[in-house]
């Protein structure tokens, strides 16, 4: 099918028609025409390249009550997001290149976004064994990234082996940094509101501790290290050291921690309940900082859905996880872009360019161009909505943010040549998959 | 007043407004038939997820006191047992008719949660949460000490000027949260005296001065001295090194009573571990509390039910 852009405001400030035929961008510039196109209208809009997420919960199979493939790649369409990757704790776990090409089929299936999966670092997350890491490297998903995430590789030993034999494979280990054991039975964010809260803290050395010990081992076997939803301002420090020593680390820091803090926790409602914790407001300004300086390399959502019975409840009792997908761009622009600390720029770098080098995504390093493939968003960066449930489209309202207004609204995606979203609704399911099957 | 949830959202007026009204409330004590018509024709439910005998039969016997209906929904062999989640148990309750719901619950903040929440419309009653609160405990702590200082003459006033010494598992304690929280309120200062691993990390923002030192704090001659219960699996946390060290260091022993004013209250919110954080001799000497407490826990409990029940009719 053909596509005609017209006036899309690209990141780098520049305007210009993209036409787009069978799934990549084959003219630009002004003026352009097409009979029979599909014609977006872009004025007044950002255009951004499709977003792609390094941390998301498809949840399939398994936990079919709170995300299937298709649901959550829903969600990620509808926040114009184009690619994600999906993380390995389901059941059975992602640890065999069986299960891994089952996620890759479903998501091939469906359409509305890449799903790329991620594989465990250790047999049923269990830490003890490494998983089959070379099949699922060699297997149809072409696994490139590895985490065991939920759960910390807390094992020194089993970390640095990880780290060396991933290498074997151009791969690399997204650590979950939480030490198991200074976070037991932990609820929330050690400091002055656990305190008076009587919830049992999670001290921000539990993750600073991981990292700087995973930082050290990745420089000593010469290792790539990605560290997954950093949250406090003490691993900001610890990852700004370790890359000026020049140690191949990256990594990502979540929408919600670059927008909420602890305080919320006060109305004990289970919604702010997620993994590592909000942290202070002292900790979400060296976020964005390090965000803006390059510390940090990227946002990933790590959305997370539950069932509603698990969020109603008292909050000890509560799952651990927000739903971050949907709302990711508007929060990023919220916290960061609003204030004048990323350019648009530097959101396509940090949402898309980045996180798809990091993934080993092919596609992703020249959006727009031509002979690239087509994954684009459009954003009205100027509209702005109290966020409500009809905003998401995964199973998951566990959003943070129901209730709150929010600037920005995802008026177009297109994956691959194809649209996702269009006037700011999800084309349907049947019509997603047809245009992959053309493509 | 429409719940209790915490001692924090009381100021100094409504504090001392419910500690009158529990003087009211202890005299009907004193009578022959120690019973008032006021809450005829309510039902208030005892909505225990944890074990609590003294707490649960200390509200039984005020709200039978105050004629209202008690109903008592507790863990052991019902439904909340089998996982029936806070949701379908307060849906449950409210289906029934419950104007007041007292609950004791092991998370933090779950009588809040059912506050807010749309599942049920009665007065909540927080009857300790998780490590978080135990309002009626700090309630009637404070009854305790006004009553020792004022006596019968206690009505109107407040613990202006009051010393109170709280020792022990400060981090996991809902009593001295809530006595924190309502000391401060009524005018009376507060000193904190624990391990530091028992502390919590942060109390910048706590009205307090914090000691490690329990000999220290007895010098201070505090004007009353709380001591909290130490539970046995914080020392399998490394919290403490046995319960040795634990009493030898922070427990109130016969030499410390002898060092402590003759008018300086020995609380303690019960269960005590006699040898532990208290020695016989003090649990037991004149200048102990604890039975009092007890039965102040009563009046302090009729006074909150008439409040949030028969006030609302009032007005």
């Amino acid at each position: 099918m053909s596509i005609l852009v017209t006036a899309a405001t690209l990141p780098d400030g520049t305007t210009t028609d993209l036409l787009v035929d069978d799934g990549v961008v084959v003219e630009r510039g002004t003026g352009l025409s097409r009979k029979g196109a599909t014609v977006i209208d872009a004025s007044g809009l950002t255009t951004l390249p499709g977003l792609v997420d390094l941390h998301t919960h498809l949840r399939e199979p398994g936990y079919e009550q709170s995300e299937t493939v298709l649901t959550g790649s829903r969600a990620a369409a509808s926040g114009g997001f184009t690619a994600v990757h999906a993380m390995a704790n389901t059941s059975p776990v992602s640890d065999t290149a069986g299960v891994v090409e089952q996620v890759l089929a479903l998501g091939e299936r469906h359409g509305y976004v890449t799903v790329r999966p991620v594989g465990a670092v250790t047999v049923g997350l269990a830490g003890e064994r490494l998983s089959e890491i070379g099949a699922m490297a060699q297997s149809r998903a072409a696994i490139r990234v590895f985490s065991d995430d939920g759960k910390c590789v807390s094992d020194a030993l089993l970390m640095r082996r990880a780290l060396e034999y991933v290498k074997t494979f151009g791969g690399v280990i997204a650590q979950h940094a939480q030490e198991p054991r200074l976070t037991e039975g932990a609820q929330m964010n050690e400091g002055v509101v656990s305190g008076e809260l009587g919830l049992q803290g999670w001290p921000a050395v539990a993750e600073e501790s991981i990292i700087a010990r995973d930082v050290l081992l990745a420089q000593h076997v010469g290792a790539r290290l990605h560290v997954c939803h950093v949250s406090t301002a003490g691993s900001v420090e610890v990852v700004r050291w370790a890359k000026a020593r020049g140690i191949d680390v990256t990594a990502e820091v979540t929408p919600h921690h670059l927008l909420l803090t602890d305080e919320l926790a006060r109305s004990y409602d289970a919604r702010y309940k997620v993994n590592p914790p909000l942290r202070t407001n002292e900790d979400v300004l060296a976020l964005r900082a390090g965000l803006a300086d390059g510390t940090i390399d990227i946002v990933a959502t790590d959305h997370a859905p539950h069932p509603a019975e698990t969020k109603e409840c008292a909050w000890g009792e509560a799952s651990f996880g927000m739903v971050g997908l949907e709302s990711a761009l508007s929060v990023v622009q919220a916290s960061v872009v609003d204030s004048g600390q990323l350019e648009w720029a530097d959101v396509a770098r940090v949402l898309s360019s980045t996180p798809a080098r990091i993934g080993q995504l092919a596609g992703y390093d020249a959006p727009f161009a031509v002979g690239s493939p087509a994954n684009f968003t459009l954003y009205d960066a100027a509209a702005r909505s109290v966020f409500a449930v009809d905003h998401l489209h995964g199973k998951g309202v566990n959003s943070p943010y129901l209730g709150t207004e929010l600037p920005g609204r995802v008026v177009a995606t297109v994956h691959n040549g194809y649209p996702t979203v269009l006037d700011g609704r999800l084309v349907d399911a049947e019509t997603v998959a047809a245009g992959v099957r053309r493509g | 007043m429409r719940h209790l949830l915490s001692t924090r959202e009381l100021d100094r007026a409504t504090a001392v407004g419910i500690l009158d009204v529990a003087e009211d409330m202890a005299d009907v004590a004193d009578r022959e038939i120690k019973k008032l018509p006021t809450l005829r024709g309510k039902t208030v439910v005892n909505l225990f997820f944890e074990d609590s005998t003294r707490t649960r039969t200390s509200f039984e016997v005020a709200a039978k006191r105050l004629s209202s209906d008690l109903v008592n929904f507790s863990a052991k062999g019902s439904s909340l047992s089998k996982g029936e989640s806070l949701k379908d148990t307060a849906q449950t309750l409210a289906a029934m008719g419950a104007d007041a719901v007292v609950i004791r619950h092991a998370s933090s903040g779950a009588a809040q949660v059912l506050a807010q929440s749309n599942w049920i419309d009665a007065a909540i009653i927080n009857a300790g949460d998780g490590t978080h609160e135990h309002p009626t405990q700090a309630l009637l702590d404070a009854f305790t000490m006004r009553r020792r200082i004022h006596g019968r003459a206690s009505r109107g006033h407040d613990l202006d000027g009051l010393r109170v010494t709280i020792v022990g598992d400060i981090l996991h304690s809902r009593v001295a949260r809530s006595n924190v929280w309502l000391l401060q309120a009524l005018g009376a200062s507060v000193h904190l005296v624990a391990p530091a691993t028992l502390l919590p990390s942060e109390l910048a923002n706590w009205p307090v001065t914090v000691g490690y030192d329990l000999d220290e704090a007895i010098r201070q001659s505090p004007d009353a001295i709380m001591m909290l219960r130490i539970q046995a699996e914080r020392m399998s946390a490394a919290y403490f090194p046995n319960a040795r060290e634990y009493g030898r260091q922070w427990g109130l022993d016969d030499e410390r009573l002898a060092r402590l004013g003759p008018d300086t209250m020995v609380m303690h919110p019960g269960p005590m571990n006699r040898g532990l954080e208290i020695s016989a001799g003090a649990a037991d000497s004149s200048r102990s509390t604890v039975l009092e407490q007890v039965a102040n826990g009563v009046s302090i409990r009729m006074a909150v039910l008439y409040l949030l029940l028969a006030s609302e009719t009032v007005a």
